[in-house]
């Protein structure tokens, strides 16, 4: 990381966004370097829901660019940037309820023959091997997040924490390159956080997956994140390693009141 | 058995083989014999003991449960797996109905002009006709969604109801069109000819020897065949369409449409290629219906005939399961055409009541269709038969296949994953 050398696979320059009267994304700017796990924290309201959405194409900035691998990728529909190998999951999570767990993994990865209307009536065989291949893939990704044995059980049945998983296993059917995870912590059991963690440094590690993790946890944003970056007010306040940024006046200044404890706890 | 009610038996035995092989789900080592048995079986049997009557009387009481299933299979797609709330099934239905009539028939020449007119008639075959039904009911859908499918729910249900009335409005007012206000007449009946007099000449002699004991009016039992067989094709080829990848896109787009798009799918498109296609299915539907009433005019496709029976249809059956959306059509069509009889068994007891209220007592059936809608959405709103939840047909196991799911059951909801003991019973052996 302290290589200088290292081009940012991600690149947020000067991003604006205004919800009517209120500011809020301020002339952000901040690089993700490959192969980290960068946390991004900050008081609520600090605007990091809000720059995942114009990042990741939800919403439209005011100005500014988004470069991802050096490419110009700001504006683009959601499903381009996904496409990009640029994903993301969200706050809460959103499962196709209906669908079984399995079938909710199938679904993510793009560009599938049996998506296109007619090869379901003209190549249907061609279309049941894709989906062989998928299953077997989607299964791996299942056992890999310890999901497996709940396959075939409707999404919409699972418990909280175990639909937070879900949303980390779609988001590994896509193979990304660069992750964006909102909040993965909120709403689970200390003993399936661990497990998250471990899981997303395991995908660092060995698939060379970059996170970018917004999270309020302040114990796993220490342990898994380097560096984090702080957003305040639509800005970035600071960046550096997790012991630099709990000690920096500034940090403490923007955590004040019921925060306070937990940074420096 | 005299040689009509032979005839009438042989033609009856592939529409009720067919029932037997749709509604009995065993392999079809087991199936096919067994439809076989009870669909002959049970041809002969109604042919020898039922009235001539009351047999013709369900012939055509299930030629138009038929083309109200097409109808309830169009909707299906669109409201069952995606979410389409379309209130103007009646527009579709119109379009294939008026675009068949126009293609198969011939445009009026004479004195007959003066009083029948139609932009052209181009006397093409009975296939070409419902085909080009199904095209025009597709391609006015597709301009249709363009603009209308940026609404959702409700507000989609008020623009197609709208769009609905105009097209039902245009073929009322425009003259020239399909003879505007009055009926169109006409419209020719496939395969008429094998119970007219100087028969087919094309039917080898024995065929037309065999067919010879059919009066005309026995046509219905000719046209029952036609339609159970466009019926099942329907159904194939949508089950092939909708069990897929594709299908399951428009199943996650119902389900959670943002997190649909999250996951790379151009959802506008997927949302318009469905409503094309129910739209296309509804105008087949529509065609069948021109061919088998001869007469069409713009009032058959009212919104209550023509839209929100469908609608009851499918809520009982089942939204997102084409068996429930014929076995809906059945029973509604039954329960209406039921409460046709109840009626006239009222008359008196309305009478007793005020002297003018049996001329309305036809307004006491929708009122029963309507309690029963109520009913269903109250207490049992997924139909009578449930959407399955696995999607693509190629992810069923065949049957017979060791069934490990089960196990998975048990554990939702319960302690976090971790606890690793049910693991190897829920684990899947793979395949497909």
């Amino acid at each position: 990381m302290a290589d200088p050398a290292a081009r940012p696979l991600l690149a947020v320059r000067d991003l604006v966004k205004d919800f009517g009267g209120l500011r809020a994304i301020d002339h952000c700017s901040f690089d993700v370097k490959p192969g980290t796990i960068t946390g991004l924290i900050g008081p609520n309201g600090a605007g990091k829901t809000t720059l995942f959405n114009l990042v990741t194409g939800f919403l439209q900035p005011d100005a500014g660019r988004v470069r991802f691998r050096g490419e110009d990728v700001t504006n683009l529909p959601p499903y381009r940037i996904f496409e990009k190998k640029l994903c993301r999951t969200f706050q809460l999570p959103r499962e196709h309820r209906s669908m079984t767990v399995l079938e909710n993994l199938m679904l993510v990865p793009g560009r599938q023959v049996g998506e296109r209307f007619w090869n379901n009536w003209l190549r249907p065989a061609t279309v049941k091997a894709a989906e062989a291949r998928l299953r077997g893939q989607a299964m791996e990704v299942l056992a890999f997040v310890q999901l497996d044995h709940l396959a075939h059980e409707p999404a919409g049945n699972l418990s909280g924490g175990q639909k937070k998983l879900l949303e980390l296993a779609r988001v590994l059917m896509a193979e990304p390159e660069l992750v964006l995870l909102d909040e993965p912590g909120a709403g689970v059991n200390p003993t399936l956080m661990r497990r998250l963690a471990e899981d997303i440094e395991t995908l660092r590690r060995e698939r060379g997956i970059t996170f970018l993790l917004i999270e309020h946890d302040m114990d796993l944003v220490m342990s898994l994140c380097d560096p984090v970056i702080v957003m305040s007010e639509g800005k970035k306040l600071m960046e550096g390693e997790p012991e630099r940024v709990r000690r920096d006046p500034a940090v403490l200044e923007a955590y004040l009141g019921g925060q306070y404890a937990a940074v420096e706890g | 058995m005299d040689p009509a009610t032979l005839v009438k038996a042989i033609l009856l035995a592939p529409t009720l083989t067919i029932l037997v092989f749709a509604l009995v789900r065993i392999p079809w080592r087991a199936r096919v014999p067994l439809g076989l048995v009870l669909g002959v079986g049970g041809a002969f049997g109604a042919a020898a003991t039922l009235d001539a009557g009351l047999l013709s009387y369900l012939v055509s009481f299930s030629i138009m449960a038929g083309i109200y299933a097409v109808l309830c299979l169009g909707l299906n797609v669109q409201w069952g797996y995606t979410g389409h709330l379309n209130f103007g099934i009646a527009g579709f239905f119109a379009l294939g109905a008026f675009t068949t009539a126009l293609v198969t028939t011939s445009a009026p020449t004479g004195t007959l002009a003066q009083y029948s007119q139609q932009a052209f008639g181009l006397e093409l075959p009975f296939l070409v006709g419902i085909a080009a039904g199904a095209v025009v009911a597709g391609v006015v859908a597709f301009l249709i969604a363009i603009p209308v499918l940026r609404l959702r729910m409700d507000f989609l249900a008020i623009a197609t109801i709208g769009i609905a009335e105009i097209i039902r409005l245009v073929f009322q007012n425009e003259r020239w069109l399909a003879n505007g206000p009055q009926p169109l007449r006409g419209v020719p009946r496939p395969l008429y000819c094998t119970v007219q007099e100087p028969t087919c000449a094309w039917l080898p002699a024995p065929v037309a020897a065999w067919l010879a004991p059919l009066a005309p009016r026995d046509y219905i039992f000719i046209y029952l065949g036609i339609v159970t067989l466009i019926l099942a094709l329907v159904y194939l080829a949508l089950e092939r369409a909708v069990r897929s990848p594709w299908g399951r896109v428009l199943r996650a787009t119902r389900d959670e449409e943002t997190s649909t798009a999250m996951s790379g799918k151009n959802v506008p498109r997927v949302r318009i290629q469905s409503f094309v296609l129910g739209a296309a299915v509804m105008g087949l539907g529509g065609a069948l219906y021109a061919h088998y009433t001869v007469t069409i005019d713009y009032s058959h496709f009212n919104p209550l005939f023509a839209t929100f029976i469908v609608w009851v249809m499918l809520m009982l059956g089942g939204s997102g399961n084409n068996r429930g959306a014929i076995l809906g059509a059945f029973i509604i069509w039954g329960v209406w055409s039921g409460t046709a009889f109840l009626t006239e068994a009222l008359e008196p007891g309305l009478r007793a009541i005020s002297e003018t209220l049996p001329d309305r007592s036809a307004y006491l059936r929708w009122l029963l269709v309507a309690l029963l809608l109520a009913a269903i959405v109250l207490y049992r709103p997924q139909g009578l038969l449930k959407e399955e939840t696995i999607v693509s047909r190629h992810l069923l196991r065949r049957r017979g296949a060791a069934a490990t799911t089960p196990g998975a059951t048990a554990t939702v909801g319960g302690a976090p994953p971790a606890a690793t003991a049910p693991e190897a019973a829920g684990r899947d052996p793979g395949g497909g």
